[in-house]
Protein backbone atom coordinates (compact mmCIF):
# COMPACT_ATOMS: atom_id res chain seq x y z
CA UNK A 1 0.00 0.00 0.00
CA UNK A 2 1.36 3.10 -1.05
CA UNK A 3 1.15 6.10 1.15
CA UNK A 4 -1.24 8.36 1.79
CA UNK A 5 -1.38 12.02 -0.45
CA UNK A 6 -3.18 13.69 1.97
CA UNK A 7 -3.61 12.86 5.77
CA UNK A 8 -5.44 15.10 8.35
CA UNK A 9 -5.45 14.02 12.24
CA UNK A 10 -7.59 15.73 15.00
CA UNK A 11 -7.38 19.22 12.15
CA UNK A 12 -8.57 22.23 13.96
CA UNK A 13 -8.84 25.55 12.65
CA UNK A 14 -10.39 28.31 14.87
CA UNK A 15 -10.13 31.80 13.84
CA UNK A 16 -10.61 34.12 16.81
CA UNK A 17 -13.15 36.97 15.47
CA UNK A 18 -14.46 40.16 17.72
CA UNK A 19 -17.55 37.38 18.05
CA UNK A 20 -15.79 35.07 20.16
CA UNK A 21 -13.91 31.97 18.39
CA UNK A 22 -15.16 30.52 15.17
CA UNK A 23 -14.50 26.79 15.10
CA UNK A 24 -13.88 26.53 10.91
CA UNK A 25 -12.85 22.92 12.09
CA UNK A 26 -12.67 20.73 14.48
CA UNK A 27 -11.04 16.92 14.89
CA UNK A 28 -11.03 16.55 11.01
CA UNK A 29 -9.60 13.10 10.33
CA UNK A 30 -9.15 12.03 6.34
CA UNK A 31 -7.00 10.69 4.27
CA UNK A 32 -6.61 10.32 0.95
CA UNK A 33 -5.15 8.17 -1.54
CA UNK A 34 -3.30 8.44 -4.78
CA UNK A 35 -5.81 8.87 -7.33
CA UNK A 36 -8.71 9.54 -5.58
CA UNK A 37 -11.17 11.93 -6.47
CA UNK A 38 -12.80 13.51 -3.69
CA UNK A 39 -15.79 16.09 -3.08
CA UNK A 40 -16.47 18.21 -0.07
CA UNK A 41 -20.04 18.45 0.14
CA UNK A 42 -21.64 20.70 3.02
CA UNK A 43 -23.49 23.33 3.66
CA UNK A 44 -21.63 27.38 3.77
CA UNK A 45 -19.59 27.56 6.72
CA UNK A 46 -18.94 23.70 6.98
CA UNK A 47 -15.35 24.07 6.45
CA UNK A 48 -14.86 22.46 3.07
CA UNK A 49 -13.39 25.40 1.82
CA UNK A 50 -11.29 25.39 4.57
CA UNK A 51 -10.02 22.28 4.39
CA UNK A 52 -8.66 22.72 1.22
CA UNK A 53 -6.82 26.10 1.75
CA UNK A 54 -5.47 24.17 4.89
CA UNK A 55 -3.90 21.23 2.43
CA UNK A 56 -2.95 24.52 -0.28
CA UNK A 57 -1.00 26.11 3.31
CA UNK A 58 -3.24 28.95 2.03
CA UNK A 59 -4.58 28.68 5.96
CA UNK A 60 -2.55 27.36 9.11
CA UNK A 61 -4.44 25.00 11.01
CA UNK A 62 -4.10 25.20 15.17
CA UNK A 63 -4.34 21.68 16.12
CA UNK A 64 -3.36 18.72 14.52
CA UNK A 65 -1.51 17.54 11.59
CA UNK A 66 -1.73 17.82 8.26
CA UNK A 67 0.74 16.11 5.77
CA UNK A 68 0.94 16.56 1.93
CA UNK A 69 2.75 13.82 -0.12
CA UNK A 70 4.52 12.94 3.52
CA UNK A 71 5.56 16.97 3.96
CA UNK A 72 4.10 19.74 5.45
CA UNK A 73 1.45 21.96 3.39
CA UNK A 74 3.84 24.63 3.35
CA UNK A 75 6.71 22.18 1.72
CA UNK A 76 4.61 20.85 -0.51
CA UNK A 77 4.04 23.92 -1.93
CA UNK A 78 7.38 24.52 -2.64
CA UNK A 79 7.40 21.27 -3.92
CA UNK A 80 4.66 22.20 -6.51
CA UNK A 81 2.45 19.38 -4.81
CA UNK A 82 -0.71 20.60 -6.40
CA UNK A 83 -2.57 23.20 -8.40
CA UNK A 84 -5.65 24.86 -7.25
CA UNK A 85 -8.91 26.19 -9.10
CA UNK A 86 -10.56 28.53 -7.77
CA UNK A 87 -14.60 29.54 -8.26
CA UNK A 88 -13.68 32.52 -10.36
CA UNK A 89 -11.37 31.71 -13.32
CA UNK A 90 -9.49 34.69 -12.29
CA UNK A 91 -7.86 34.99 -15.84
CA UNK A 92 -5.43 38.10 -16.15
CA UNK A 93 -7.79 39.95 -18.72
CA UNK A 94 -4.58 41.69 -20.18
CA UNK A 95 -2.70 38.20 -20.83
CA UNK A 96 -3.77 35.75 -24.06
CA UNK A 97 -5.05 32.06 -22.76
CA UNK A 98 -1.69 31.38 -23.31
CA UNK A 99 0.10 33.55 -21.62
CA UNK A 100 -2.44 33.07 -18.59
CA UNK A 101 -1.42 29.46 -18.50
CA UNK A 102 2.13 30.56 -18.81
CA UNK A 103 1.81 32.56 -15.76
CA UNK A 104 2.62 29.91 -13.17
CA UNK A 105 5.48 28.51 -15.42
CA UNK A 106 6.96 32.03 -15.67
CA UNK A 107 6.72 32.29 -11.51
CA UNK A 108 8.35 28.77 -11.28
CA UNK A 109 11.23 29.77 -13.60
CA UNK A 110 10.79 27.23 -16.75
CA UNK A 111 12.58 27.70 -19.88
CA UNK A 112 11.12 28.89 -22.30
CA UNK A 113 11.07 25.98 -25.07
CA UNK A 114 9.18 23.64 -22.32
CA UNK A 115 6.80 26.29 -21.53
CA UNK A 116 5.45 26.19 -25.16
CA UNK A 117 5.01 22.96 -24.97
CA UNK A 118 3.25 22.73 -22.19
CA UNK A 119 0.69 25.20 -23.10
CA UNK A 120 0.21 23.19 -25.77
CA UNK A 121 -0.30 19.79 -23.84
CA UNK A 122 -2.99 21.19 -21.45
CA UNK A 123 -4.89 23.29 -23.47
CA UNK A 124 -5.56 19.91 -25.63
CA UNK A 125 -6.27 18.06 -22.43
CA UNK A 126 -9.45 21.13 -21.45
CA UNK A 127 -10.53 20.88 -25.15
CA UNK A 128 -9.14 24.44 -26.19
CA UNK A 129 -6.68 24.07 -29.07
CA UNK A 130 -6.43 26.87 -31.09
CA UNK A 131 -7.43 29.26 -28.45
CA UNK A 132 -3.52 30.22 -27.11
CA UNK A 133 -3.94 33.64 -28.80
CA UNK A 134 -7.38 34.68 -28.24
CA UNK A 135 -8.14 36.97 -24.43
CA UNK A 136 -10.62 35.91 -21.98
CA UNK A 137 -13.09 38.20 -22.92
CA UNK A 138 -13.09 36.89 -25.94
CA UNK A 139 -14.14 33.27 -24.27
CA UNK A 140 -17.71 32.24 -22.67
CA UNK A 141 -17.53 31.39 -18.75
CA UNK A 142 -17.25 27.56 -18.86
CA UNK A 143 -14.10 27.88 -21.82
CA UNK A 144 -12.52 30.19 -19.25
CA UNK A 145 -12.71 27.96 -16.43
CA UNK A 146 -11.13 25.20 -18.15
CA UNK A 147 -8.47 27.64 -19.05
CA UNK A 148 -8.16 28.40 -15.58
CA UNK A 149 -7.93 24.18 -14.91
CA UNK A 150 -5.46 24.23 -17.82
CA UNK A 151 -3.51 26.88 -15.78
CA UNK A 152 -3.25 24.28 -12.84
CA UNK A 153 -2.39 21.63 -14.78
CA UNK A 154 0.48 23.52 -16.92
CA UNK A 155 3.09 22.38 -14.27
CA UNK A 156 2.86 18.57 -13.60
CA UNK A 157 1.14 19.29 -9.87
CA UNK A 158 0.08 15.86 -9.11
CA UNK A 159 -2.97 16.94 -6.85
CA UNK A 160 -5.78 19.06 -8.10
CA UNK A 161 -7.41 21.03 -5.65
CA UNK A 162 -11.12 22.94 -6.82
CA UNK A 163 -12.91 25.02 -4.73
CA UNK A 164 -16.33 25.00 -6.60
CA UNK A 165 -15.03 25.74 -9.67
CA UNK A 166 -18.31 25.04 -11.72
CA UNK A 167 -20.56 27.35 -9.10
CA UNK A 168 -20.89 30.04 -11.40
CA UNK A 169 -21.86 28.21 -14.20
CA UNK A 170 -25.18 27.47 -15.40
CA UNK A 171 -26.10 23.65 -15.11
CA UNK A 172 -26.18 23.03 -19.00
CA UNK A 173 -22.50 23.83 -18.96
CA UNK A 174 -21.60 22.19 -15.59
CA UNK A 175 -22.67 18.85 -16.88
CA UNK A 176 -20.51 19.25 -19.92
CA UNK A 177 -17.73 19.99 -17.92
CA UNK A 178 -18.29 16.86 -14.96
CA UNK A 179 -17.71 15.34 -17.66
CA UNK A 180 -15.14 16.73 -19.20
CA UNK A 181 -13.72 17.10 -16.03
CA UNK A 182 -14.00 12.70 -15.41
CA UNK A 183 -12.54 12.45 -18.95
CA UNK A 184 -9.39 14.59 -17.78
CA UNK A 185 -9.05 12.82 -14.38
CA UNK A 186 -9.02 9.08 -16.16
CA UNK A 187 -6.33 10.11 -18.63
CA UNK A 188 -3.81 12.41 -15.87
CA UNK A 189 -4.39 10.41 -12.69
CA UNK A 190 -4.31 13.23 -10.43
CA UNK A 191 -5.40 12.88 -7.25
CA UNK A 192 -8.73 15.60 -7.12
CA UNK A 193 -9.63 17.50 -3.99
CA UNK A 194 -13.15 18.67 -5.10
CA UNK A 195 -15.64 21.24 -3.15
CA UNK A 196 -18.83 21.81 -4.04
CA UNK A 197 -22.32 22.43 -2.57
CA UNK A 198 -24.31 20.29 -5.81
CA UNK A 199 -25.16 16.55 -4.68
CA UNK A 200 -25.22 15.04 -7.65
CA UNK A 201 -22.19 17.02 -9.57
CA UNK A 202 -20.36 15.04 -5.89
CA UNK A 203 -21.94 11.88 -6.38
CA UNK A 204 -21.18 12.12 -10.44
CA UNK A 205 -17.51 12.67 -9.93
CA UNK A 206 -16.21 10.82 -6.89
CA UNK A 207 -14.25 7.93 -5.22
CA UNK A 208 -15.06 9.15 -2.12
CA UNK A 209 -17.39 12.33 -0.68
CA UNK A 210 -16.83 13.51 1.94
CA UNK A 211 -20.07 15.14 3.96
CA UNK A 212 -19.63 18.13 6.48
CA UNK A 213 -21.49 19.93 8.30
CA UNK A 214 -21.20 23.49 10.26
CA UNK A 215 -20.70 24.95 13.96
CA UNK A 216 -18.62 23.48 14.54
CA UNK A 217 -17.26 22.35 10.95
CA UNK A 218 -16.69 18.51 10.77
CA UNK A 219 -16.91 15.41 8.81
CA UNK A 220 -20.25 13.50 9.14
CA UNK A 221 -19.78 10.86 6.87
CA UNK A 222 -17.45 9.57 4.62
CA UNK A 223 -19.08 7.84 1.61
CA UNK A 224 -16.97 5.47 -0.72
CA UNK A 225 -18.78 5.36 -4.29
CA UNK A 226 -19.71 2.17 -5.60
CA UNK A 227 -20.19 3.44 -9.15
CA UNK A 228 -17.70 2.30 -11.83
CA UNK A 229 -14.94 4.48 -13.06
CA UNK A 230 -16.53 4.98 -16.55
CA UNK A 231 -19.39 7.15 -15.99
CA UNK A 232 -21.43 8.48 -19.13
CA UNK A 233 -24.23 11.44 -18.01
CA UNK A 234 -27.28 8.97 -17.76
CA UNK A 235 -25.56 7.04 -14.70
CA UNK A 236 -27.48 9.85 -13.06
CA UNK A 237 -30.70 7.93 -13.51
CA UNK A 238 -29.81 4.99 -11.98
CA UNK A 239 -31.13 3.50 -8.71
CA UNK A 240 -27.31 3.13 -7.45
CA UNK A 241 -26.87 6.89 -8.51
CA UNK A 242 -30.06 7.88 -6.46
CA UNK A 243 -29.54 5.40 -3.97
CA UNK A 244 -25.81 7.45 -3.32
CA UNK A 245 -27.33 10.59 -3.85
CA UNK A 246 -29.89 9.79 -1.11
CA UNK A 247 -27.10 8.34 1.57
CA UNK A 248 -25.54 11.80 0.88
CA UNK A 249 -28.49 14.20 2.10
CA UNK A 250 -29.07 11.52 4.75
CA UNK A 251 -25.66 12.82 6.07
CA UNK A 252 -26.42 16.32 5.64
CA UNK A 253 -29.27 16.22 7.67
CA UNK A 254 -27.91 14.06 10.20
CA UNK A 255 -25.33 16.80 10.66
CA UNK A 256 -28.60 19.25 11.06
CA UNK A 257 -27.35 20.98 7.76
CA UNK A 258 -30.96 21.85 6.60
CA UNK A 259 -31.89 23.43 9.88
CA UNK B 1 -20.26 62.44 -34.39
CA UNK B 2 -23.34 61.81 -32.06
CA UNK B 3 -20.90 63.31 -29.07
CA UNK B 4 -20.73 66.52 -31.02
CA UNK B 5 -24.03 68.08 -30.84
CA UNK B 6 -24.38 68.01 -27.10
CA UNK B 7 -20.84 69.59 -26.64
CA UNK B 8 -21.85 72.24 -29.49
CA UNK B 9 -24.46 72.93 -27.70
CA UNK B 10 -23.44 73.87 -24.12
CA UNK B 11 -20.69 75.60 -26.34
CA UNK B 12 -23.00 77.59 -28.13
CA UNK B 13 -24.77 78.27 -25.10
CA UNK B 14 -21.87 79.40 -23.04
CA UNK B 15 -20.65 81.89 -25.90
CA UNK B 16 -24.31 83.25 -25.93
CA UNK B 17 -23.87 83.93 -22.24
CA UNK B 18 -20.89 85.58 -22.89
CA UNK B 19 -21.57 87.87 -25.60
CA UNK B 20 -24.93 89.08 -23.71
CA UNK B 21 -22.74 89.33 -20.50
CA UNK B 22 -20.86 91.92 -21.99
CA UNK B 23 -22.70 94.99 -22.59
CA UNK B 24 -23.84 95.06 -19.14
CA UNK B 25 -19.94 94.80 -17.66
CA UNK B 26 -18.51 97.29 -20.51
CA UNK B 27 -21.41 99.72 -20.61
CA UNK B 28 -20.11 102.22 -17.92
CA UNK B 29 -16.54 102.27 -19.49
CA UNK B 30 -17.87 102.79 -22.83
CA UNK B 31 -20.14 105.59 -21.63
CA UNK B 32 -17.41 107.46 -20.30
CA UNK B 33 -14.92 106.84 -23.56
CA UNK B 34 -18.38 108.23 -25.69
CA UNK B 35 -19.11 111.21 -23.25
CA UNK B 36 -15.76 112.45 -23.52
CA UNK B 37 -15.75 112.25 -27.39
CA UNK B 38 -18.63 114.91 -27.48
CA UNK B 39 -21.67 112.92 -27.20
CA UNK B 40 -24.88 113.65 -24.64
CA UNK B 41 -25.35 110.81 -21.93
CA UNK B 42 -27.73 110.25 -19.30
CA UNK B 43 -27.19 110.99 -16.27
CA UNK B 44 -24.13 112.76 -17.17
CA UNK B 45 -21.05 112.47 -15.50
CA UNK B 46 -19.29 109.21 -14.09
CA UNK B 47 -19.52 110.10 -10.82
CA UNK B 48 -23.49 110.87 -11.22
CA UNK B 49 -23.81 107.59 -13.13
CA UNK B 50 -22.05 105.09 -10.83
CA UNK B 51 -25.35 105.26 -8.82
CA UNK B 52 -27.85 104.14 -12.09
CA UNK B 53 -27.52 100.64 -12.47
CA UNK B 54 -26.17 99.40 -15.78
CA UNK B 55 -29.02 98.19 -16.96
CA UNK B 56 -30.66 101.26 -16.67
CA UNK B 57 -27.80 103.03 -17.92
CA UNK B 58 -28.38 100.36 -21.27
CA UNK B 59 -31.76 101.32 -22.01
CA UNK B 60 -31.31 105.35 -21.57
CA UNK B 61 -28.21 105.25 -23.76
CA UNK B 62 -28.95 102.21 -25.79
CA UNK B 63 -27.23 103.77 -29.00
CA UNK B 64 -23.90 103.83 -27.01
CA UNK B 65 -24.53 99.58 -26.06
CA UNK B 66 -22.81 99.04 -29.60
CA UNK B 67 -19.50 100.41 -28.52
CA UNK B 68 -19.11 98.12 -25.13
CA UNK B 69 -18.23 95.30 -27.60
CA UNK B 70 -15.71 97.20 -29.01
CA UNK B 71 -13.70 98.55 -26.32
CA UNK B 72 -9.86 98.61 -26.55
CA UNK B 73 -9.53 97.73 -23.04
CA UNK B 74 -13.05 96.16 -22.19
CA UNK B 75 -13.47 94.96 -18.05
CA UNK B 76 -15.07 91.68 -19.96
CA UNK B 77 -13.88 91.11 -23.97
CA UNK B 78 -15.92 89.48 -26.08
CA UNK B 79 -15.31 86.00 -27.25
CA UNK B 80 -14.13 87.16 -30.84
CA UNK B 81 -11.86 89.39 -29.23
CA UNK B 82 -10.38 86.94 -26.81
CA UNK B 83 -9.74 84.75 -30.38
CA UNK B 84 -8.47 87.60 -32.38
CA UNK B 85 -5.81 88.71 -29.68
CA UNK B 86 -5.14 84.81 -29.42
CA UNK B 87 -4.61 84.38 -33.07
CA UNK B 88 -2.32 87.94 -32.68
CA UNK B 89 0.08 86.17 -30.35
CA UNK B 90 0.12 82.91 -31.56
CA UNK B 91 -0.53 81.92 -35.46
CA UNK B 92 -0.08 85.01 -36.45
CA UNK B 93 3.48 85.79 -35.00
CA UNK B 94 4.24 81.98 -35.99
CA UNK B 95 3.64 83.24 -39.58
CA UNK B 96 6.14 86.05 -39.49
CA UNK B 97 9.12 83.59 -37.68
CA UNK B 98 8.81 85.04 -35.05
CA UNK B 99 6.99 82.02 -32.73
CA UNK B 100 9.33 82.48 -29.68
CA UNK B 101 9.95 86.20 -29.59
CA UNK B 102 8.68 87.05 -25.87
CA UNK B 103 5.30 88.66 -27.06
CA UNK B 104 4.72 85.18 -28.67
CA UNK B 105 2.19 83.31 -26.36
CA UNK B 106 4.16 80.44 -27.81
CA UNK B 107 7.06 80.85 -26.10
CA UNK B 108 5.25 81.36 -22.44
CA UNK B 109 3.48 78.04 -23.24
CA UNK B 110 6.37 76.28 -24.14
CA UNK B 111 7.88 77.66 -20.58
CA UNK B 112 4.96 77.15 -19.04
CA UNK B 113 4.72 73.47 -20.49
CA UNK B 114 8.42 72.68 -19.54
CA UNK B 115 8.05 73.30 -15.95
CA UNK B 116 4.77 71.14 -15.83
CA UNK B 117 6.54 68.15 -17.91
CA UNK B 118 9.12 68.20 -14.98
CA UNK B 119 6.41 68.98 -12.42
CA UNK B 120 4.41 66.31 -13.80
CA UNK B 121 7.08 64.02 -13.88
CA UNK B 122 8.27 64.59 -10.06
CA UNK B 123 4.72 64.03 -9.25
CA UNK B 124 4.18 61.32 -10.54
CA UNK B 125 7.36 59.68 -9.34
CA UNK B 126 6.31 60.68 -6.15
CA UNK B 127 2.78 59.07 -6.21
CA UNK B 128 3.44 56.04 -7.23
CA UNK B 129 6.66 55.32 -5.20
CA UNK B 130 4.43 56.52 -2.14
CA UNK B 131 1.72 54.04 -3.45
CA UNK B 132 4.23 51.14 -3.65
CA UNK B 133 5.18 52.41 -0.22
CA UNK B 134 1.42 52.64 1.07
CA UNK B 135 -0.08 49.34 -0.44
CA UNK B 136 3.27 47.27 0.92
CA UNK B 137 3.75 48.72 4.57
CA UNK B 138 1.48 49.34 7.29
CA UNK B 139 3.58 51.70 8.92
CA UNK B 140 3.28 53.81 5.80
CA UNK B 141 -0.26 53.22 4.70
CA UNK B 142 -1.17 54.87 8.44
CA UNK B 143 1.79 57.24 8.00
CA UNK B 144 1.79 59.02 4.45
CA UNK B 145 -1.47 58.86 3.57
CA UNK B 146 -3.00 61.12 6.11
CA UNK B 147 0.30 63.47 5.65
CA UNK B 148 -0.92 63.13 1.69
CA UNK B 149 -4.28 64.40 2.33
CA UNK B 150 -2.90 67.32 4.68
CA UNK B 151 -0.61 68.57 1.79
CA UNK B 152 -3.50 69.01 -0.13
CA UNK B 153 -5.53 71.47 2.13
CA UNK B 154 -2.67 74.01 2.04
CA UNK B 155 -3.50 76.64 -0.24
CA UNK B 156 -0.68 76.24 -2.93
CA UNK B 157 -1.35 80.31 -3.48
CA UNK B 158 0.02 80.22 0.30
CA UNK B 159 2.99 77.44 -0.32
CA UNK B 160 4.40 78.80 -4.18
CA UNK B 161 6.04 81.58 -2.64
CA UNK B 162 7.83 80.04 0.40
CA UNK B 163 8.89 77.06 -1.95
CA UNK B 164 10.53 79.96 -4.30
CA UNK B 165 11.98 81.69 -1.02
CA UNK B 166 13.62 78.34 0.14
CA UNK B 167 14.68 77.11 -2.78
CA UNK B 168 16.64 80.35 -3.85
CA UNK B 169 18.23 80.38 -0.17
CA UNK B 170 19.54 76.75 -0.93
CA UNK B 171 21.40 78.29 -4.10
CA UNK B 172 18.88 76.84 -6.84
CA UNK B 173 19.18 79.49 -9.45
CA UNK B 174 16.08 80.50 -11.65
CA UNK B 175 12.99 79.52 -11.63
CA UNK B 176 12.38 76.38 -13.35
CA UNK B 177 13.39 73.94 -10.19
CA UNK B 178 11.25 75.48 -7.46
CA UNK B 179 8.11 76.15 -10.50
CA UNK B 180 8.37 71.80 -11.06
CA UNK B 181 8.22 71.18 -7.63
CA UNK B 182 5.14 73.67 -7.02
CA UNK B 183 3.50 71.81 -9.88
CA UNK B 184 4.38 68.16 -8.64
CA UNK B 185 3.13 69.06 -5.07
CA UNK B 186 -0.22 69.30 -7.16
CA UNK B 187 0.21 66.51 -9.06
CA UNK B 188 1.06 63.73 -7.14
CA UNK B 189 -1.46 63.39 -4.95
CA UNK B 190 -4.60 62.07 -7.45
CA UNK B 191 -1.30 59.73 -9.21
CA UNK B 192 -0.67 58.57 -5.50
CA UNK B 193 -4.70 57.86 -4.76
CA UNK B 194 -5.24 56.24 -7.66
CA UNK B 195 -2.28 54.26 -7.89
CA UNK B 196 -2.92 53.04 -3.94
CA UNK B 197 -6.72 52.25 -5.52
CA UNK B 198 -4.93 50.52 -8.59
CA UNK B 199 -2.68 48.35 -6.67
CA UNK B 200 -5.13 47.35 -4.71
CA UNK B 201 -7.43 46.22 -7.18
CA UNK B 202 -6.78 42.45 -7.40
CA UNK B 203 -9.23 40.86 -5.48
CA UNK B 204 -7.93 38.27 -1.97
CA UNK B 205 -8.58 34.99 -4.95
CA UNK B 206 -5.79 36.05 -7.52
CA UNK B 207 -3.71 37.11 -4.42
CA UNK B 208 -3.91 33.46 -3.45
CA UNK B 209 -3.53 32.00 -6.65
CA UNK B 210 0.32 33.33 -6.81
CA UNK B 211 0.55 32.18 -3.35
CA UNK B 212 -0.28 29.16 -4.68
CA UNK B 213 2.62 29.02 -7.05
CA UNK B 214 4.79 30.39 -4.04
CA UNK B 215 5.46 33.41 -5.98
CA UNK B 216 7.78 36.67 -3.80
CA UNK B 217 6.43 39.93 -3.64
CA UNK B 218 8.32 41.09 -6.05
CA UNK B 219 6.51 38.44 -8.90
CA UNK B 220 3.14 39.42 -7.37
CA UNK B 221 3.73 42.78 -7.89
CA UNK B 222 5.24 42.96 -11.58
CA UNK B 223 2.78 40.22 -12.94
CA UNK B 224 -0.53 40.95 -10.82
CA UNK B 225 -0.45 44.58 -8.93
CA UNK B 226 1.47 46.75 -11.92
CA UNK B 227 -0.64 45.68 -14.28
CA UNK B 228 -4.16 45.62 -12.54
CA UNK B 229 -3.42 49.36 -11.45
CA UNK B 230 -2.54 50.32 -14.90
CA UNK B 231 -6.00 51.64 -15.73
CA UNK B 232 -6.23 53.67 -12.39
CA UNK B 233 -2.73 54.70 -13.00
CA UNK B 234 -4.05 56.65 -16.58
CA UNK B 235 -7.16 57.79 -14.94
CA UNK B 236 -4.96 59.76 -12.23
CA UNK B 237 -1.98 61.16 -15.06
CA UNK B 238 -5.07 63.15 -16.89
CA UNK B 239 -6.18 64.87 -13.70
CA UNK B 240 -2.40 65.01 -12.26
CA UNK B 241 -0.99 66.50 -15.84
CA UNK B 242 -4.26 69.12 -15.69
CA UNK B 243 -3.16 69.51 -11.52
CA UNK B 244 0.64 69.91 -12.99
CA UNK B 245 -0.62 73.37 -15.65
CA UNK B 246 -1.88 74.76 -12.90
CA UNK B 247 0.62 74.63 -10.14
CA UNK B 248 3.36 75.98 -13.10
CA UNK B 249 1.13 78.70 -13.72
CA UNK B 250 0.65 79.42 -10.12
CA UNK B 251 3.92 79.15 -9.22
CA UNK B 252 4.41 81.30 -12.24
CA UNK B 253 2.23 83.92 -10.61
CA UNK B 254 3.17 85.23 -7.33
CA UNK B 255 7.13 86.00 -7.91
CA UNK B 256 7.94 88.56 -10.48
CA UNK B 257 8.59 85.67 -13.40
CA UNK B 258 8.47 87.30 -17.00
CA UNK B 259 8.24 84.40 -18.51
CA UNK B 260 5.19 81.73 -18.62
CA UNK B 261 1.44 81.93 -19.11
CA UNK B 262 1.36 82.85 -15.14
CA UNK B 263 3.44 85.53 -15.59
CA UNK B 264 1.40 86.80 -18.69
CA UNK B 265 -1.51 86.55 -16.63
CA UNK B 266 -0.07 88.96 -14.22
CA UNK B 267 2.00 91.23 -16.50
CA UNK B 268 -1.55 91.64 -18.15
CA UNK B 269 -3.40 92.74 -14.81
CA UNK B 270 -0.64 94.78 -13.70
CA UNK B 271 -0.53 96.81 -16.97
CA UNK B 272 -4.47 96.81 -17.50
CA UNK B 273 -4.43 94.84 -20.14
CA UNK B 274 -7.67 92.51 -20.08
CA UNK B 275 -6.92 91.04 -23.42
CA UNK B 276 -3.94 89.27 -22.27
CA UNK B 277 -5.30 88.05 -19.52
CA UNK B 278 -7.98 86.16 -21.13
CA UNK B 279 -5.95 85.10 -24.60
CA UNK B 280 -3.31 84.23 -22.03
CA UNK B 281 -5.99 81.83 -19.88
CA UNK B 282 -7.45 80.75 -23.01
CA UNK B 283 -4.05 79.48 -24.05
CA UNK B 284 -3.22 77.55 -20.68
CA UNK B 285 -6.75 75.83 -21.31
CA UNK B 286 -5.73 74.74 -25.03
CA UNK B 287 -2.82 73.33 -23.54
CA UNK B 288 -4.40 71.55 -20.49
CA UNK B 289 -6.62 70.23 -23.16
CA UNK B 290 -4.10 69.37 -25.23
CA UNK B 291 -2.21 67.28 -22.73
CA UNK B 292 -5.28 65.50 -21.48
CA UNK B 293 -6.23 64.45 -25.07
CA UNK B 294 -3.01 63.09 -25.71
CA UNK B 295 -2.87 61.09 -22.27
CA UNK B 296 -6.08 59.50 -23.12
CA UNK B 297 -5.01 58.34 -26.95
CA UNK B 298 -2.29 56.79 -24.92
CA UNK B 299 -4.55 55.29 -22.29
CA UNK B 300 -7.06 54.03 -25.04
CA UNK B 301 -3.70 52.43 -27.41
CA UNK B 302 -2.50 51.18 -24.27
CA UNK B 303 -5.34 49.60 -22.71
CA UNK B 304 -6.64 48.63 -25.72
CA UNK B 305 -3.22 46.59 -26.95
CA UNK B 306 -2.95 44.91 -23.33
CA UNK B 307 -6.53 43.69 -23.55
CA UNK B 308 -6.34 42.69 -26.94
CA UNK B 309 -8.97 44.96 -28.06
CA UNK B 310 -6.97 47.39 -30.17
Amino acid sequence: MQDPVIQAQNLSLTFQTNDGPVHALKDVDLTIEKGDFVSFIGPSGCGKTTFLRCIAALEKPTAGSLTVNGLTPEEARRNRAYGYVFQHAGLYPWRTIGGNIRLPLEIMGYAKSDMADRVQHVLKLVDLEGFEKKFPWQLSGGMQQRASIARALAFDADILLMDEPFGALDEIVRDHLNEQLLKLWAKTGKTVGFVTHSIPEAVYLSTKIVVMSPRPGRITDVIESTLPRERPLDLRETPEFLALSHRVREGLRAGHSYD
Amino acid sequence: MRNLLPILTVLGGIVLLWYLAVAPMNIRVALDQAERAGSTITPEGSVERRSVSVFRLMADNSEHVRAAYALDRPRLPTPAQVGAELWKTTGDMALKGRAFSNRSLIYHAWITLQSTLWGFALGMAVGILGAVAIVYSRVADMSLMPWAIISQTIPIVALAPMIIVVSSQLGIEGRGVPKAIISAYLCFFPVLVGMVKGLRAPDPSQLDLLKTYDASGLQSFLKLRLPASLPFLFTSLKIGIAAALVGTIVGELPTGAVSGLGARILIGDQFGAPLAIWSALFAAAILAGLLVTLLDLTQRVALGRMEGRA
